[in-house]
């Protein structure tokens, strides 16, 4: 009971110090709106890796899927991207990369982290469309740019907007740790507990996951907006619930 | 501000090093004499892993069996699982600081509310995937309904379930390289030691990922060995 009165009091302080301004220990003002630079750096970063991420991953994904070839290619780097852990790719950046800037850095590793979701669901987004629909386009006389930009893109846009959602709560989670390596984003009072004390880690972590599920909430409104008419139609309210995580009845498997 | 953190954890002592060692670069030979330094945080990294599996794969499991027969289930726990999954781990290390302190404890519980989702949403994609004639067939032969969800629904489901085993055993590997924030250890902790040495940074990453790819072919190995008949059509 103690513990629990003792935990709301240690919320109750992170929450002040979300909003309101104070001066740490060693008389730097820190708190409220001292983070907001914290919370811009943090989108900023996050704003560049994604625009690189999308820029590289979309285009390629939706070519792939329209020739279906280099599928090997496009699940595979799924599967790597989730065994190598976002902390090494940015040592990775930042050791063999020492003399580019740090943001430049984080912002390649986070990329690279936004990557094989978006390249895999905009590939098998692609590749399942109803083949028939393909085939009446192309009879009617559409050019294969055609095809991608008018059939296919719009039905599988659930699905790619399925990755980037994945993407973007990944990069915005991921980001907290760019202060270790010197980009100062909302973790910052995380790992500097000496500067913001323990009510800037839990209040920082607050801001950190409220903007992971903004991103959440946000980014499956727009996929539901963009799901065309007739594939909702087909759906019951439990495929709904399913859809709203970003998971379609035809799995993607893991390469065997 | 950082430095504080983890002036502590310097790797090694730059003044007696070779000059490849001194230029932070990539050094065969320090590698081999200094291997035994990541045997411990490897250790810590395997046992949070396999401790945050198998606890997240029976809480999961439950929930699933739970939700197979009892349908209107399934919304509400993909819900909670849901944001479980969306919340960052990191946030979370740091949210649950007033109640589990820092530690292995408030490491797992991250861990394993992030793995709840994958795990469920297989288990219960699989059991949806098992075909009708199947379970027809198990009734025909008189089958109770518990019998027929372990002989006839689970193992037509289990490639399924093994999937999301796949996913959730390599992606624990990788947050689990973040557990150091929370104070507990692990291969991430090796890695941040020093960032700015090639060596250290390659080999504390490269067994990140060794230990992924052995973890995922172990689920491979056991799910070939647990199904043998799919063996036989592929």
């Amino acid at each position: 009971m103690t513990l629990t009165f003792a935990a709301l009091g240690e919320f109750g302080d992170a929450i002040s110090f979300i909003f309101t301004s104070r001066e740490n220990q060693r008389g730097s003002p820190v708190g409220g709106s001292h983070n907001l630079p914290l919370i811009w750096e943090h989108l900023k970063l996050c704003g560049a890796a994604m625009a690189l991420a999308l820029v590289i991953a979309l285009p390629l994904g939706l070519i792939l899927g329209h020739t279906g070839k280099g599928s090997f290619l496009a699940i595979s780097t799924s599967n790597v991207g989730r065994a190598v852990p976002s902390v090494a790719l940015i040592a990775l950046f930042i050791a063999f990369l020492p003399s580019s800037p740090e943001f430049l850095n984080v912002t390649l590793a986070l990329a690279l982290l936004a990557i094989p979701p978006i390249l895999t669901n905009a590939y098998v987004g692609v590749q399942q469309t109803d083949r028939d629909a393909v085939d009446a386009a192309r009879g009617m006389g559409l050019s294969g740019g055609q095809i991608i930009r008018q059939i296919e893109l719009p039905l599988a846009l659930p699905l790619i907007f399925g990755g980037i959602k994945t993407s973007t709560v990944n990069v915005i989670a991921t980001a907290t740790i760019a202060p270790l390596v010197g980009v100062v984003t909302l973790g910052d009072p995380l790992v500097a507990f000496s500067v913001y004390g323990r009510e800037g880690q839990i209040g920082a972590s607050i801001i950190v996951a409220v903007l992971a599920i903004v991103a959440e909430v946000g980014l499956s409104a727009v996929q539901r907006a963009v799901t065309p008419a007739g594939i909702k139609l087909e759906r019951g309210p439990e495929d709904r619930a399913r859809a709203r995580f970003g998971l379609t009845k035809r799995r993607i498997q893991t390469a065997p | 501000m950082i430095v504080t953190l983890l002036a502590q954890l310097k790797v090694r002592d730059r003044a007696s090093e070779s000059s490849c060692v001194e230029d932070n670069g990539f050094c065969p030979s320090w590698i081999a004499d200094n291997l035994d330094r990541y045997k411990q945080p490897l250790i810590e990294h395997i046992e949070l892993t396999l401790i945050a599996v198998v606890i997240g794969f029976a809480i999961a499991f439950s929930l699933a069996l739970l939700a197979h027969r009892r349908r209107w289930l399934i919304p509400p726990i993909t819900q909670i699982t849901g944001i479980l999954y969306t919340l960052p781990s990191v946030a979370v290390f740091f949210l649950l600081l007033p109640l589990t302190g820092r530690g292995k404890v408030t490491a797992l519980i991250a861990l394993v509310s992030y793995s709840l989702l994958i795990i469920f949403r297989n288990i219960i994609t699989g059991l949806d995937g098992v075909p009708a004639e199947a379970r027809d067939a198990g009734r025909g032969m008189g089958l109770t309904d518990r019998q027929l969800l372990w002989r006839v629904e689970l193992p037509l489901a289990l490639p399924e379930i093994m999937a999301g085993l796949r996913i959730a055993v390599t992606t624990t590997v990788g947050l689990t390289a973040l557990v150091f924030l929370a104070g507990a250890g692990g291969l991430g902790e090796a890695i941040f030691a020093d960032t700015q040495f090639q060596s250290n940074v390659v080999v504390a990453g490269g067994l990140c990922v060794l230990l992924a790819v052995v973890l995922d072919l172990l689920v491979l190995g056991v799910q070939k060995a647990l199904t043998p008949w799919t063996r036989a059509v592929r």
